[in-house]
């Protein structure tokens, strides 16, 4: 462990000498990652569970990975953990090759999804375990478990045994016994999964508080795009083990890199089109489903071929609805508009998603905030609308 | 429904006393005072006096109880060796062999154990010169070698219902793996090697026809005595006996039971 | 560049060296027997009349000089006796099997709709018994069954016979001392089986207009009958062996391979012929033991599956 501890101080040294930590470090080219992975790959047999995987993770984000179940996230929460050892590539931390440091050696903790507190021993013995492993002196032991169960709440519950916790006090003595070891890397695995809704909510603003407070690295794996939204930094969405698309809950909301994350995150309308024309970034192209010709802007991105097949998508919340013609309203402007009837609406009290069959028969899906209090309904079931949207609200995806 | 219960109701009552009965008969018999076995001549404790003062069966339950307690022992030892081997491991070597060899003894017959034993024993010795006399040590070899089955299975479903976390837990909070074995693996798995050392204990102490068959001139096991004994009708010393054993057992079952119990309450609560 | 594996690379390689000593055990003590005893069973059956001679001529032969007969096989082939036995024990073994499904399937069944504290009870009273002495258990009935036992005493005490009735010593004693000693085995994987069943799949095909009866047959039946061969094969594969049970209950007309195989082992000392007898039984066997093995390799897969990674 000592070999370690050096290195962290030696880092922190020159974290510091760069100066104050930049507030979006994976802009900063000089940022030196506190994780990095390289060509990542792990083979059971013939399956690729992870394939050629790489990322780079800096010192204070709370990242998460986000997948659907067999995507290859918990391979690799595995591999950085070190319970597995990668098939090719390597696991940097803080500069130091991990590909031979067995898990007992690692800087890294886990907080394992069953929590898999020892259920031989109370919650205080738990806790303690790791560090008397390290052979942490006696007081400093006592001094260290009896802070961090404060920390997480759980002081009065001590010397109870896991057998009688409820799963929310199960999940903080598992935080607690995975942060007392202070780790450079904290790995959560699907942290929030096993809590009812509400506690839920309550335990993602904690783990952010608690993530600020003590400025350690979390990774959080998860298949709960939700979760993952509110809680991270940076989000990298894992699909047959490659990372689809890396960035910010925003920048993947807003700016999908492909069809795959369109779809997997959040609600999209998916259209095929082929492209007829490029203009000033302006990409214009035909949608068969649609009968129509759409424009979007391409951003920060390759511009499609003229006629190469591509994906479009809007956002349901993206379109306006409306049963008079936008352009009445004066904002016709650089907006799509098409005429549609209303085939299906749901009404969630806040706001209300609709199912808009256009002239082609295609259908697309629109939401809207239900801004003014009424009973009534300003759009019902087979009225004709309106829908439109900015162009700059259709995403122009990489297929 | 109802009508149902009742029906259900008599053939699990039916079920119960078919199964106690005999038992609750055999204790009532040995206070017996007739040699008579099936006439009732009073109450008497005279069985359980001849029983203190027949020497064969003391040295042989003596004989049984050491082969019980080393059988179980070596076979919870090596049982839990091949049930960790099995489970984590993962794919080595030999390991589908091992599977055979040792889920083999659970559906064996006790006579085909006996007899493969016993030819074992013979050429063996005919190779080696060991073992010069069967006795003890070849009873013990064999119990270990068809008791171990047994924890091996209690130990291994054990293992496969905890899975792996808590281990990777404690090794991701530094444990060495040696350690981890003793701090997490053995602890989560000693009431299962406790229930098997418990299983090849009354196993060891229970056979008649394996010890038969390996068994030299020199030792009679308990079982192996009453056998021969029974086999000529019913003795009453032996109601007594058997009166001790299943008090002394019920007592244990019920007393184990009793400890269980209120753990799994504290669990669900 | 040399990689070591990380993930548990120093128990793997202690748990390895500590597997070395029972793997050779068994090796030694459970698979040499067997190829001892098939070598046997190919063995001259003149040369081994008297057990130890024959071994050692045996020995002295060497493995290079490997004479092989199956006469013992034609012996029980062409001596109807052993077709004789074999039958009967299936019969019997299938029969008492049958039995103990009749009446543990009605006792499990009861036990796994009792409340959490009733059924620990009811299952405590179904293991007592396997824990005591099976012998013991099955000297009780003699005292119970005999001529002057007493069931035939209680039975003439209270008039309902003139004459002791024949209980013992016959194939009726068998059955009885079978199902008696293997009740517990049908009863605790049936349990095991009908206690994760689903409730709300009885009150569906209530809802969808069964009848108790039919909702029995169609539903519950059906999903139990992983149980009912577990505990089928736990029943029938000891029974079919089973050696102590007809030595003290039944009659000298009842045929059971198990005692058969004694016979011929301590009392005609043919060993090659009950070598060859042991062979057959095993391959009788083999079938259900292989099925039991896949049903257990099946329960290890999903248990294992459900503990570790997905």
């Amino acid at each position: 462990m000592k070999k370690h501890d050096k290195s962290l101080m030696t880092a922190t040294a020159q974290a510091s000498n760069q100066g104050a930590v930049h507030p979006e470090p994976w802009l900063n080219p000089d940022a030196r990652p506190m994780v990095e992975i390289r060509g990542l790959t792990k083979r059971y047999g013939d399956t690729v569970a992870v394939n050629r995987a790489d990322l780079k993770i800096y010192k204070g984000e709370l990242f998460s990975i986000l997948g659907a179940s067999g995507s290859g996230k918990s391979t690799l929460l595995r591999l950085l953990a070190g319970f597995e050892a990668p098939s090719e590539g390597s696991i940097l931390i803080d500069g130091v090759d991990m590909t031979a440091v067995p898990p007992y050696e690692r800087p890294v903790n886990i907080m394992f999804q069953s929590y898999a507190l020892f259920p031989h021993m109370t919650v205080e013995q738990n806790v303690a375990y790791g560090l008397k492993k390290e052979r942490v002196p006696g007081a400093q032991i006592r001094q260290r478990v009896g802070d961090i169960l404060e920390t997480v709440k759980m002081g009065h519950l001590a010397k109870r045994k896991p057998g009688t916790l409820s799963g929310g006090e199960s999940q903080r003595v598992a935080l607690a016994r995975a942060l007392v070891k202070q780790p450079k890397l904290l790995l959560l695995d699907e942290p929030l999964a096993a809590l009812d809704k509400k506690l839920r909510e309550h335990t993602q603003f904690e783990l952010m508080n608690l993530q600020d407070e003590l400025g350690i690295t979390f990774v959080v794996v998860t298949h709960d795009q939700e979760e993952a939204m509110i809680l991270s930094t940076r989000i990298a969405v894992m699909n047959h083990g490659r990372f689809e698309q890396i960035g910010t809950p925003s920048e993947i909301y807003e700016y999908p890199k492909n069809r795959f994350i369109a779809d997997f995150i959040g609600k999209a309308n998916l259209l095929q089109a082929e492209v007829t024309a490029v203009k000033n970034g302006i990409v214009t192209a035909f949608s068969e489903e649609l009968g129509a010709e759409l424009d979007a802007c391409a951003v920060g991105q390759q511009v499609p071929a003229m006629g190469s097949r591509v994906w479009i998508a809007v956002r349901p919340e993206k379109i306006f609805i409306s049963k008079e013609s936008p352009a009445e309203q004066g904002s016709g402007g650089g907006r799509t508009v098409f005429r549609g009837t209303v085939e299906g609406l749901g009404y969630f009290g806040n706001l209300s998603i609709y199912r808009v069959e256009l002239a082609s028969g295609k259908i697309l899906q629109v939401s809207a905030q239900n801004r003014v209090r009424t009973a009534r309904k300003t759009v019902e079931w087979d009225d004709q609308v309106f829908i439109s949207w900015d162009i700059r609200s259709t995403i122009l995806l990489e297929v | 429904m109802k009508r149902r219960s009742t029906g259900l109701l008599t053939m699990v009552a039916f079920g119960y006393a078919f199964l106690y009965l005999p038992l609750l008969s055999v204790i009532v018999y040995s206070f017996n005072d007739s040699r008579l076995v099936t006439l009732w001549g009073g109450f008497s404790l005279r069985w359980y006096r001849s029983l203190l003062d027949n020497e064969n069966i003391l040295a042989a339950a003596l004989l049984s109880l050491q082969i019980a307690l080393v059988s179980a022992t070596v076979a919870t030892v090596f049982g839990t060796l091949v049930a960790l081997s099995l489970n984590r491991l993962g794919r080595f070597k030999g390991r589908t062999l091992l599977t055979g060899m040792v889920t083999s003894p659970l559906v064996m017959p006790e006579i085909i154990t006996g007899i493969s034993l016993l030819f074992l024993f013979i050429t063996l010795s005919e190779w080696i010169g060991w073992p010069g006399s069967r006795g003890a040590v070849t009873i013990t070899i064999a119990h270990i070698t068809f008791s171990m089955a047994y924890v091996t299975v209690v130990v291994r479903s054990r293992l496969s219902g905890m899975g792996q976390s808590l281990e990777e837990a404690a090794m991701d909070l530094g444990g060495r793996p040696l350690a981890v074995f003793f701090d997490i693996t053995i602890p989560a798995i000693a009431p299962a090697m406790i229930s098997g050392w418990l299983l090849a204990f009354t196993l060891s102490l229970d056979d008649v026809v394996i010890a038969s068959f390996v068994s030299g001139p020199g030792a009679t096991t308990l079982p192996m005595l009453i056998f021969s004994k029974v086999r000529l009708g019913v003795t009453p010393d032996i109601n007594a006996l058997a009166t001790v054993i299943i008090l002394l057992v019920s007592a244990g079952v019920i007393t184990a039971a009793m400890l269980t119990q209120p753990k799994d309450k504290s669990r669900a609560g | 560049m040399i990689r070591r594996l990380q993930r548990g690379d120093g128990r793997r390689q202690w748990l390895r060296m500590a597997l070395v000593l029972p793997y050779l055990w068994l090796l030694l003590f459970f698979l040499a027997p067997f190829i001892i005893i098939f070598k046997i069973s190919l063995a001259d059956p003149l040369v081994a009349v008297p057990p130890f001679t024959a071994l050692i001529d045996w020995a002295a032969q060497g493995w290079d000089r490997i004479y092989v007969t199956l006469d013992n096989y034609l012996f029980l082939f062409e001596d109807r006796y052993y077709g004789v036995i074999f039958l009967s024990s299936i019969k019997l073994a299938a029969i008492s099997t049958m039995l103990c499904l009749l009446l543990g399937y009605p006792i499990a069944y009861f036990i796994a709709r009792q409340t959490p504290r009733r059924r620990n009870l009811l299952l405590l009273g179904i293991i007592l018994p396997f824990w005591i002495s099976f012998l013991l258990r099955v000297y009780a009935w003699i005292g119970l069954l005999n001529t002057h036992g007493v069931i035939n005493n209680f039975l003439l005490w209270l008039g309902l016979i003139d004459q002791p009735l024949a209980l013992i010593y016959n194939d009726f004693a068998v059955y009885l001392g079978i199902v008696y000693s293997y009740l517990p085995f049908m009863i605790l994987p049936l349990y095991a089986n009908l206690e994760k069943l689903d409730l709300d799949l009885h009150d569906a095909a209530a809802d969808l207009g069964a009848r108790n009866w039919q909702v029995f047959f169609d539903v519950t039946l059906p999903l139990s009958l992983p149980g009912i061969i577990a505990g089928c094969l736990l029943v029938f594969i000891p029974a079919i062996g089973e050696f102590i049970i007809p030595a003290l209950l039944g009659g000298s007309d009842t045929l059971m391979i198990g005692r058969a195989l004694w016979d011929e082992f301590f009392i005609n000392r043919d060993w090659p012929v009950a070598s060859a007898v042991s062979v057959v039984l095993l391959l009788i066997l083999v079938l259900p033991m292989m099925w039991f093995q896949k049903a257990q390799a099946q329960t290890d897969a999903g248990a294992e599956a459900q503990g570790g990674v997905v």
